[in-house]
């Protein structure tokens, strides 16, 4: 299963894009509209880029009547991510968006590195969504987390379905000359390529925790299809591409070839074989 | 308005003019879009591919005009002919060029959309300003043009008389033009990441709008944008 990581595609404006992933991850949403971040907004590195948009969105009332409907116009299975300042506006955002046939699942967004943080924390988070919609809910969590295993557990036990592992790092780039930030905020979220351990880290952290029991989108850097698969053998049960899709819209259908041939040259019939098998006991 | 391609392009060589580097690549199949649209260029090494609009579109060729102001754009200006790389593009809505009393002003780099809008409007009057005598040879891109240098500004040389402006310069530039002559097109420039509308990295606030630059500008006040842009035709299935 490829999706796109949340953010990093617009269906509307690129549906044939969008139609070549297996469901397409909206933008994150909440409760009040956002206008987002100063610019500028991105910046390169030498390993990743910076972002810093800041959860732009038109908020949850004009979301579900004016882009919603144009969404599912396409045809494509959704998830929405769903952001807020607090657990209540997680909840109600789920509750209005959580029950349309068109949304398979709604993605917490629990970790953006470009607003304020919550609140509350993760669990209590998933607590008040999980009391507002039956919709599956992945909690998309940070690799900056300390113990992500141990705020995996506890945000499964609060009710999430699944797992989305991992958001952007935090990362600083200075001007050449000035030395000041590149970015308006300062700070903001490191992706791409220097992501790809960290992410598939957690993913194998978690997978093990959970005893490889509940599904893991795993997310960071992912631009082949072999990245796709090292992810898949640390334990995801599927995989987002992100900052790839800016400078490969063709991406999806690219990654889910190499992927295929990957699966295939080790012998692995199907998807769900490789599934963590990095966390087979290592032969002597 | 063509549909975006995307397509690996060989450099068919580059020119000094001023401080700037006019870059030309082989078309291709690649359509050279309409004045004020841009393409993404690729750099190899590099993670986020830059927008450059469309300077000149002589036969069988793409030209932008680059500002060597930081490492890819350096690098760019050093390309060598013969070398390829992924150029993307035509992208974003461009100026409307269908005006009665059509004045180009530019600012600086602003003046890189400016040679291909003259080209195709029959060469109307120009305004540019430029920080130095040795920027000022961009001029030399745009005929008819009215050059002046830093302190003076453009703005200073806009006539009192209504004219369909069609501008591209720094923020401030275009702020200035934009109270002198509230319909002006303006030419907006921001950091983007994709170009197709994905990323919001290039997202303004004007006039209480917030503008998606790459689709529903670079031009405030230009053309409608024409939207979805990847919508998976003949033309995009390049690459």
């Amino acid at each position: 299963m490829i999706l796109n990581a949340s953010g990093c595609l617009d269906a509307l404006t690129a549906p044939a894009v969008a139609r070549e992933l297996d469901a397409y991850v909206v933008k994150t949403v909440t409760l009040e509209p956002r206008v987002g971040n100063p610019q500028p907004r991105l910046a390169e590195t030498d390993f990743g880029m910076l972002n810093s948009i800041g959860l732009q969105n038109p908020g949850v009332e004009r979301f579900c009547s004016e882009v919603l409907p144009r969404l599912e116009e396409l045809g494509i299975p959704l998830w929405v991510s769903v952001g807020g300042a607090e657990a209540t506006e997680y909840a109600e955002v789920c509750a209005r968006i959580g029950e349309r046939a068109t949304v398979h699942a709604l993605e917490l967004n629990l970790s953006c590195p470009n607003v304020d943080p919550a609140a509350e924390g993760a669990a209590e988070i998933v607590a008040a969504a999980r009391a507002a919609t039956k919709a599956p809910l992945y909690a998309k969590l940070s690799p900056l987390l300390p113990d992500v295993a141990g705020v995996a557990r506890s945000v499964l036990e609060a009710g999430a379905t699944g797992l989305s592992l991992v958001n952007s790092l935090r990362g600083l780039a200075l001007d050449e000359w000035t030395l000041e930030p590149k970015l308006g905020r300062g700070v903001g979220g490191y992706s791409g390529a220097a992501l790809r351990p960290v992410a598939l880290a957690a993913v194998f952290i978690c997978y093990e925790a959970t005893d490889g029991e509940v599904p893991i989108v795993g997310m960071g850097g992912v631009e082949t299809g072999k990245h796709a698969l090292d992810l898949i053998a640390a334990g995801a049960s599927a995989v987002a591409l992100g900052s790839i899709l800016f400078r490969d819209p063709k991406a999806p259908e690219r990654v889910r070839g190499e992927l295929a041939e990957e699966l295939d040259a080790r012998g692995f019939k199907r998807l769900e074989e490789a599934r963590g098998v990095a966390h087979r006991p290592q032969s002597d | 308005m063509p549909a975006p391609r995307k397509e690996r392009r060989k450099v068919a060589g580059s020119e000094r003019v001023g401080v700037y580097t006019l870059l030309r690549f082989e078309r291709g199949g690649l359509d050279a879009g309409i004045p004020g649209q841009f393409f993404m260029l690729e750099l190899p090494g590099h993670i986020v591919p830059r927008p450059f609009s469309i300077c000149l579109a002589p036969k069988g060729e793409l030209g932008f005009l680059i500002d060597p102001v930081g490492p890819v754009t350096r690098e760019l200006c050093e390309l060598e002919r013969g070398r390829e790389i992924s150029v993307f593009g035509p992208l974003g809505n461009g100026f409307r060029t269908d005006v009665d009393r059509p004045l180009l002003v530019g600012g600086g780099i602003g003046v890189a959309p400016l040679p291909y809008a003259s080209q195709l409007m029959d060469k109307p009057p120009a305004i540019l300003g430029f920080r130095t005598r040795h920027h000022a040879e961009a001029a030399e891109l745009v005929p008819k043009a009215e050059v002046c240098i830093e302190p003076m500004l453009v703005t200073e040389l806009i006539p009192a008389v209504p004219m369909d402006v069609l501008a591209c310069g720094p923020e401030p530039m275009l702020h200035s033009v934009h109270a002198l002559v509230p319909d002006a097109q303006l030419a907006w420039e921001a950091p983007m990441a994709c170009g197709f509308g994905a990323c919001y990295g290039c997202v303004i606030e004007f006039q209480g709008k917030s503008i998606r630059l790459c689709v529903e500008g670079p031009i405030v006040n230009g053309r409608p944008p024409v939207l979805p842009v990847l919508n998976g035709t003949e033309e995009e299935k390049a690459e």
